[in-house]
């Protein structure tokens, strides 16, 4: 058997090239193919994890942890004591890569001219920064210094809505825990530029410790953030933190806390499995028109393998195999494509042309195709799997070829 | 003539299980092609009017300058008599004025920084579908003052229901100290949290008394029935506030600028799969049609000793593409009309698309668009480059040597 399964591997092999142009065309066929499929797919991975990537650092962080009534009612009565004891000490050990706490209230921002309500953000800088979570860019002045700095950053586009600028005095109102109105005048050390035109409006970050004067709260905070770095990987790590919070507080995933990105995230993977399908059908008509054209021209030659004592089985497994061959040739000439095409991309497309347009979608200004080894595989083993399903047809059908009148047709 | 068409015809045939494969492929693609295009034209439509009827309307006039900063002081003036003679000149109801200005709003537990809309109470519900979703309470009426109808998070965030009261604290246009008591009468859960988070209306006359507006505003908003018809009313409105330059009429892709791009990247990336799909079945043609070629190569050597020139032969092979194309181009356009026709009646949902529905504010359903474009492109398409993909091997003939041809194996 290993003898004959050889000899039909090279017979199968041979074969293939029998006709070079017409197996040339299928190639190429089948490569353009599966180089759209791993395209397509790539250019929406990069999407998704742009859209996932813009949404944790707007969050941020994969897990935070709150007081349980915070997410329904942001107030500033809703705050928890900083982390402390056994919260504290997973905080610190790995697998998490950064955390933050921060307070976090709703509040209004008043320049001599306007005012605007506004999410503020009192951070912790030397926190906040491993956390990926400070704006991208600080076009005018500095960020703040430390938790203790007195000064504000506002986004460009609400210091231009506010009629203000660097080095002029703005007001802070919140509430304290008591609903007295607490404000402050704070003068504007940085102007910053965020991905999202919306987020610059939203965001005002203050010094950590000033707000928790300015409201009144000790050393309390709304929001402690917590990374790991690979988002796709936070049901592994998150339970620890779960238990070391205890049951006083709320600690979410961002899979609770978007459940839009979330679903983009399951929405895309079920995308890209039809994206393939798809095309392959398309392709598998050629595909098994070129097989049967392949039987058909060689009937003769099928009897007289037949006549000369070839099993069924043994005609069915080189048409198969001539197929597979096809097949693996095309993918990898369609993975290698991909790959040629989609690395140089990588380091970004620019699409600020249709800015405003993606932003609706909540991504940036740029495309980062993602070449996933999961898209190559995927591609791979649908090509495979429906590519041999759709030559079964007309490989059973040489197999069952009646050695007499095969040899007889003319 | 007539002869060369049937030989066509019949050559066609010679491999029937061939040629409906390849017919196959393009009916196929075909079916997908309208499928793909007839819903992604039909979703704009969608996207398109329901985003404009949620809050911008197809056009506004504004002050120059307000569309980019949304700053208080700049206004429309005479903002109630310009929308009347707006609905005027247009012949159209859906005109209404609208003011608008943050303000920090405190109930008795908490505070917030909101954006409040000041709006006509009667006009407002015929260029915006926002007050029919009031859910809960009533909308404003034309006799109410100091009332407001706000969005559902933001009641629950302000931790106030029906008939709660709500202090404004703002600048007024003058960039004095503007305050005001206003109660709550209606509740709007839309859904889209980022709207229920922000949605907050009062009436305009309130909102100019508070905000010290006098009869100033910030737009005068226009919903069109249709929207071909939005360049002229466009060109209406600007003869109207000719004689202000400081107004600006914009029409709803200068209001949303991100719906056209939206649409724009959605559809580059959709003509990017519609052409491979095309290439692909191409491919299948031209492969069907070389191989057609290569196994008559004797026949070919024949017919040019009996003295048949090659470009006669060649449009032998042309005429038998454009035959199959044909064919494939007649049952794709008869499949896709009924297609179109089933998805009209039925529409069309996928699993997910609820919450993206929710994100992009359209209806769980959607519905193609019945259109000649939508059902021909894509197999006129098909059809194109079907010939296209005929014409190496029609060209392989003209190097074909008789002598040769007719001793190849």
């Amino acid at each position: 058997m290993s003898g004959a399964s050889r000899v039909v591997a090279v017979l199968a092999w041979r074969n293939l090239w029998r006709n070079y142009r017409r197996t040339l065309v299928m190639l190429l066929a089948i490569g353009t193919g599966v180089w759209a499929m791993i395209f397509m797919s790539s250019l929406m991975r990069g999407m998704t994890d742009q859209m996932v990537l813009n949404g944790l650092a707007v969050l941020p962080g994969e897990v935070q942890i709150h007081h349980p009534s915070y997410r329904n009612d942001p107030s500033v009565v809703n705050s928890m004591s900083a982390p402390g004891g056994d919260l504290l000490a997973a905080l610190e050990k790995p697998p998490v890569t950064a955390w933050a706490a921060r307070v976090r209230v709703p509040a209004v921002i008043a320049s001599e001219r306007d005012n605007r309500g506004v999410t503020l953000l009192g951070v912790d800088p030397s926190a906040e920064q491993p956390l990926g979570s400070l704006p991208d860019e600080i076009v005018e002045g500095r960020f703040l210094a430390d938790a203790g700095d007195r000064g504000v950053v506002l986004g460009a586009s609400l210091a231009r809505k506010l009629d203000t600028q660097l080095g002029k005095r703005v007001v802070i109102m919140s509430q304290d825990p008591q609903n007295n109105v607490a404000d402050r005048g704070s003068r504007v050390v940085g102007i910053y530029r965020a991905r999202l035109a919306s987020n610059e409006e939203q965001f005002v970050y203050a010094g950590r410790d000033v707000l928790q004067e300015m409201l009144g709260i000790g050393d309390a905070v709304s929001e402690i953030a917590i990374s790991a770095g690979d988002y796709r990987q936070v049901a592994l790590w998150a339970p620890a933190i779960i238990a070391a919070a205890g049951p006083d507080l709320e600690v979410l995933t961002w899979m609770d806390l978007d459940a839009f990105l979330a679903s983009m995230l399951n929405l895309q993977d079920g995308f890209t499995l039809i994206l393939m399908v798809v095309v392959f059908l398309v392709l598998s008509f050629g595909l098994v028109n070129t097989l049967a054209m392949a039987v058909f021209e060689r009937v003769r030659e099928i009897g007289l393998m037949q006549a000369l004592g070839m099993r069924p089985s043994l005609i069915l497994y080189q048409l198969l195999l001539e197929s597979l061959y096809l097949l693996l040739l095309g993918l990898a000439a369609g993975n290698l494509l991909a790959w040629v095409t989609i690395k140089p991309l990588e380091s970004g497309i620019d699409i600020s042309g249709v800015a405003q347009g993606m932003e609706m979608m909540g991504m940036g200004t740029t495309l980062y195709p993602a070449l996933a080894y999961q898209d190559m595989l995927m591609s791979t083993v649908v090509v495979i799997v429906l590519g041999l399903l759709a030559s079964l047809l007309p490989a059973w059908r040489a197999a069952r070829l009646d050695p007499v009148r095969a040899l007889n047709k003319t | 003539m007539n002869v060369t068409w049937l030989l066509a015809w019949r050559n066609l045939w010679r491999h029937g299980r061939r040629t409906w494969l390849t017919v196959g492929a393009m009916v196929f693609c075909n079916l997908l092609l309208v499928f793909m295009i007839s819903l992604q034209l039909g979703s704009y439509q969608m996207m398109i009017n329901n985003s404009l009827a949620m809050v911008s309307g197809h056009l506004q006039v504004q002050h120059g300058d307000f569309m980019a900063d949304q700053r208080m002081r700049d206004t429309v003036p005479a903002v109630v008599a310009l929308s009347d003679s707006v609905r005027a000149a247009l012949g159209v109801d859906a005109v209404a004025a609208r003011g608008q200005a943050f303000a920090l709003a405190s109930s008795d537990d908490r505070s917030f920084g909101v954006l409040l809309t000041g709006v006509q109470p009667t006009l407002e519900p015929q260029v915006s579908s926002f007050p029919g979703l009031v859910n809960r309470g009533r909308y404003l009426r034309a006799d109410d003052r100091d009332a407001i109808v706000i969005g559902a998070v933001l009641a629950r965030n302000l931790q106030v229901d029906l008939g709660g009261e709500l202090t404004f604290l703002g600048s007024g246009r003058d960039g004095s100290f503007a305050a005001g008591i206003a109660t709550v009468v209606g509740i709007v859960d839309t859904g889209i949290a980022d709207l229920d988070r922000v949605v907050a209306q009062v009436p305009l006359t309130w909102f100019q008394d508070v905000f010290t507006m006098g009869d100033h505003g910030h737009a005068v908003v226009v919903r069109l029935p249709e929207l071909d018809t939005v360049p002229a009313a466009v060109s209406t409105v600007q003869g109207l506030v000719a004689d202000n330059d400081s107004l600006r009429v914009l029409d709803w892709e200068a209001l949303q600028p991100g719906l056209r791009q939206a649409i724009q990247s959605d559809m580059a990336s959709n003509w990017f799969m519609y052409a491979v799909l095309i290439v692909l079945v191409a491919f299948s043609v031209l492969n069907t049609q070389l191989m057609s070629v290569l196994e008559r190569t004797r026949e070919f050597g024949v017919m040019l000793a009996l003295g048949m020139g090659p470009g006669r032969l060649a449009r032998l092979v042309a005429m038998e593409t454009l035959l199959m194309a044909a064919l494939g181009l007649g049952l794709g356009l008869f499949f896709g009309a009924l297609l179109i026709w089933y998805l009209s009646v039925a529409g069309f949902t996928y699993p997910g698309m609820e919450e993206m529905a929710a994100r992009f504010n359209m209806g769980d359903r959607m519905y193609p668009e019945v259109s000649l474009l939508a059902l021909a492109w894509g197999p006129t398409t098909v059809f194109v480059f079907t010939l296209v993909a005929a014409i190496y091997p029609a060209l392989r003939l003209f190097r074909l040597e008789p002598v040769a041809a007719m001793r190849a194996a």
